[in-house]
This record gives structure tokens, C-alpha cells and sequence, in this order.
């Protein structure tokens, strides 16, 4: 089988890639926001970490 | 065997139940990385070509196992909500939230993959039959469920009031499960069912298996990775936070 013939998917190409293609993309994405989300609320405490020792 | 309760509440607790969702987070990526290689592998390279479908039918291998997914979670989902309700624990509840977005992800994606499989099959994207129109109602109980806790300010009262839309919706469950029984639909019946067990070709079948695996250990990873976001947020005014997160001992 070659590649071309493995990608055309005996017509479904469209169909089959679609439905792979989107789920893996959601599959790294919502990895990828929680990482920013992570990033952010860890930001956040740590400002607020500074903020305490700047009051002492 | 109070010993065994006493424990269990032990990890009900952000503080103690915070590291050990990090201690799990990789194993869980681990497997999941592993299994959906595996599975993909399977899903193009092992599977045979459908006699019917031709290569069409591969969209299987994603669409049954993120449907599964999105009912499973939304029971897990509710069973935390409701153990949040009774026994008023706060990670319970932060379980609950965290749930939700992959949930609904899941539902989305089986929606998705099943329109891209409809069109080529049966000639339509989409069809108003009971399968389609509960797992879309499900989509919508999903984001109703982040919607309403978005938009209450107290955490504890969002986690009460989600809790509540939460186990209501599970009424959806069944009736997405035995749509395909209880109505006439254009959705085919159950390919793998608890009371029959299964009608397709073995290496299909375990290839589903195999990529439902993977779902499964994805979800929890992203689960606990976003629990553990909740936590943080919730709890950073805690002494714990502080030391742990704030960089200043």
C-alpha cells in the first residue's frame, strides 16, 4: 500500500482524517491550556508571597 | 474498619490530596501516550478493511470509545457532586469541576466523529433521532453545569448548585444508553453490549478497547491536572499554598 493510497482512504480520507485529525487536536490543546492555567495561578501566588514579605 | 473511613477522608482534604494527584499525574500520561500509540498503530496498520464500510468504518476506533467516555465521566462527574453534596467535602466538589470540561470535550468529539461517520453512511451529517439528540443534550448539560458555576461567585454555593444540575441530568444517562433499544433510530445498535457481548471481528474489537484505555488514562491525567489548578486557585490563601507554591519559606 502506498502512502498516497493509505492517506486517500479508499475515498473516506476526508471522514477518517477529520475525525482523528480533531480529536487529537483537542487531545493537546486542553493539555496545553492547563499548563497555562497552571503557569498563571502559580504566578499569582507567588506575587502574593512576595507582596506578605514586602509588609513585614 | 473506622481506621478505613477515617482514611479515606484523609484524601479529602486539598492539602493531602494535592500531591497525591502529581504523584499520579505521569503514570496516568504514561499509560495514555502508550495506548493510544498502540491503538492508533492498531487502528490503521492491524484493523482489516470493513467488507461494508470500507476503510470508513476506522472512524470507530475514536467514535465509540469518547462516547463511552462522555457518559462514563458524566456519572463519575455526578457521584463526586453528589458526595460533595452529602458529605460537604471540598475536593469532592473540586472533582466535580474539574470533570466537567473533559467531559464535555468527549461528548464533542463523539458528536464530531459521528457526523463525519453519518455523512459518508448514511448520507446526512446529522439526524433528529433519540441516539443523536440525548448525547447532544448531554453536550448541553456539560457546559450548562460549567455555565452555572462560572457564574455564582461563592465557590461553596456553585459546587451545591452544580451538584444539583448535575445529578438531575444523569436521568440522561440510560436514555442515551438504551435510545438505540427503546426508539426506532437511524444510530445502529450496540456493537459491544453487557448482555450479549460483542459482534464484531476480534481485532477490532480489542483495538476499540485499547483506544477506550487510552481515553480513560488521558482523562484522568487532564483531570487531576486541572484539580489541581482548582486547588491553587481555590485554596491561596492557605498556609499550605504559600510554603508549597508562594517560593518564600
Amino acid at each position: 500500500m502506498s502512502a498516497a493510497e493509505f492517506f486517500a482512504m479508499g475515498g473516506y480520507g476526508f471522514y477518517v482524517w477529520g475525525s482523528f485529525g480533531v480529536t487529537l487536536l483537542l487531545m493537546v490543546v486542553e493539555p496545553m491550556l492547563l499548563k497555562g492555567r497552571r503557569r498563571a495561578i502559580q504566578k499569582r501566588i507567588a506575587r502574593m508571597a512576595r507582596a506578605k514579605v514586602g509588609e513585614r | 474498619m473506622s481506621s478505613r473511613i477515617v482514611n479515606w477522608f484523609k484524601f479529602s482534604s486539598p492539602a493531602t490530596f494535592y500531591p497525591l494527584a502529581g504523584r499520579m499525574i505521569p503514570w496516568f500520561t504514561a499509560a495514555a501516550v502508550i495506548l493510544l500509540g498502540v491503538g492508533l498503530y492498531m487502528s490503521f496498520f492491524v484493523a482489516p478493511t470493513d467488507y461494508k464500510q470500507g476503510e470508513g468504518y476506522r472512524i470507530i476506533f475514536v467514535h465509540v470509545g469518547t462516547a463511552w467516555m462522555s457518559m462514563f465521566i458524566y456519572v463519575v462527574m455526578a457521584a463526586w457532586a453528589g458526595l460533595g453534596l452529602v458529605f460537604n467535602t471540598r475536593v469532592s466538589a473540586m472533582m466535580a469541576t474539574a470533570l466537567a470540561p473533559t467531559g464535555a470535550m468527549f461528548t464533542f468529539v463523539a458528536l464530531w466523529t459521528g457526523a463525519l461517520w453519518g455523512k459518508p453512511m448514511w448520507g446526512t451529517w446529522w439526524v433528529w433521532d433519540a441516539r443523536l439528540t440525548s448525547e447532544l443534550i448531554l453536550l448541553f448539560l456539560y457546559l450548562g453545569f460549567i455555565a452555572l458555576q462560572s457564574a455564582i461567585d461563592e465557590p461553596r454555593r456553585a459546587d451545591r448548585a452544580g451538584a444539583i444540575l448535575a445529578l438531575v441530568g444523569v436521568v440522561n444517562i440510560p436514555i442515551i444508553y438504551y435510545s438505540v433499544q427503546w426508539w426506532n433510530t437511524l444510530h445502529q445498535g450496540a456493537t459491544v453490549s453487557v448482555s450479549q457481548g460483542s459482534s464484531m471481528g476480534t481485532v477490532m474489537l480489542w483495538t476499540m478497547l485499547i483506544m477506550t484505555l487510552g481515553f480513560w488514562a488521558y482523562a484522568i491525567a487532564v483531570v487531576l491536572a486541572r484539580v489541581r489548578c482548582i486547588i491553587l486557585e481555590r485554596e491561596r490563601d492557605t498556609t499550605w499554598v504559600n510554603e508549597l507554591e508562594g517560593g518564600v519559606r
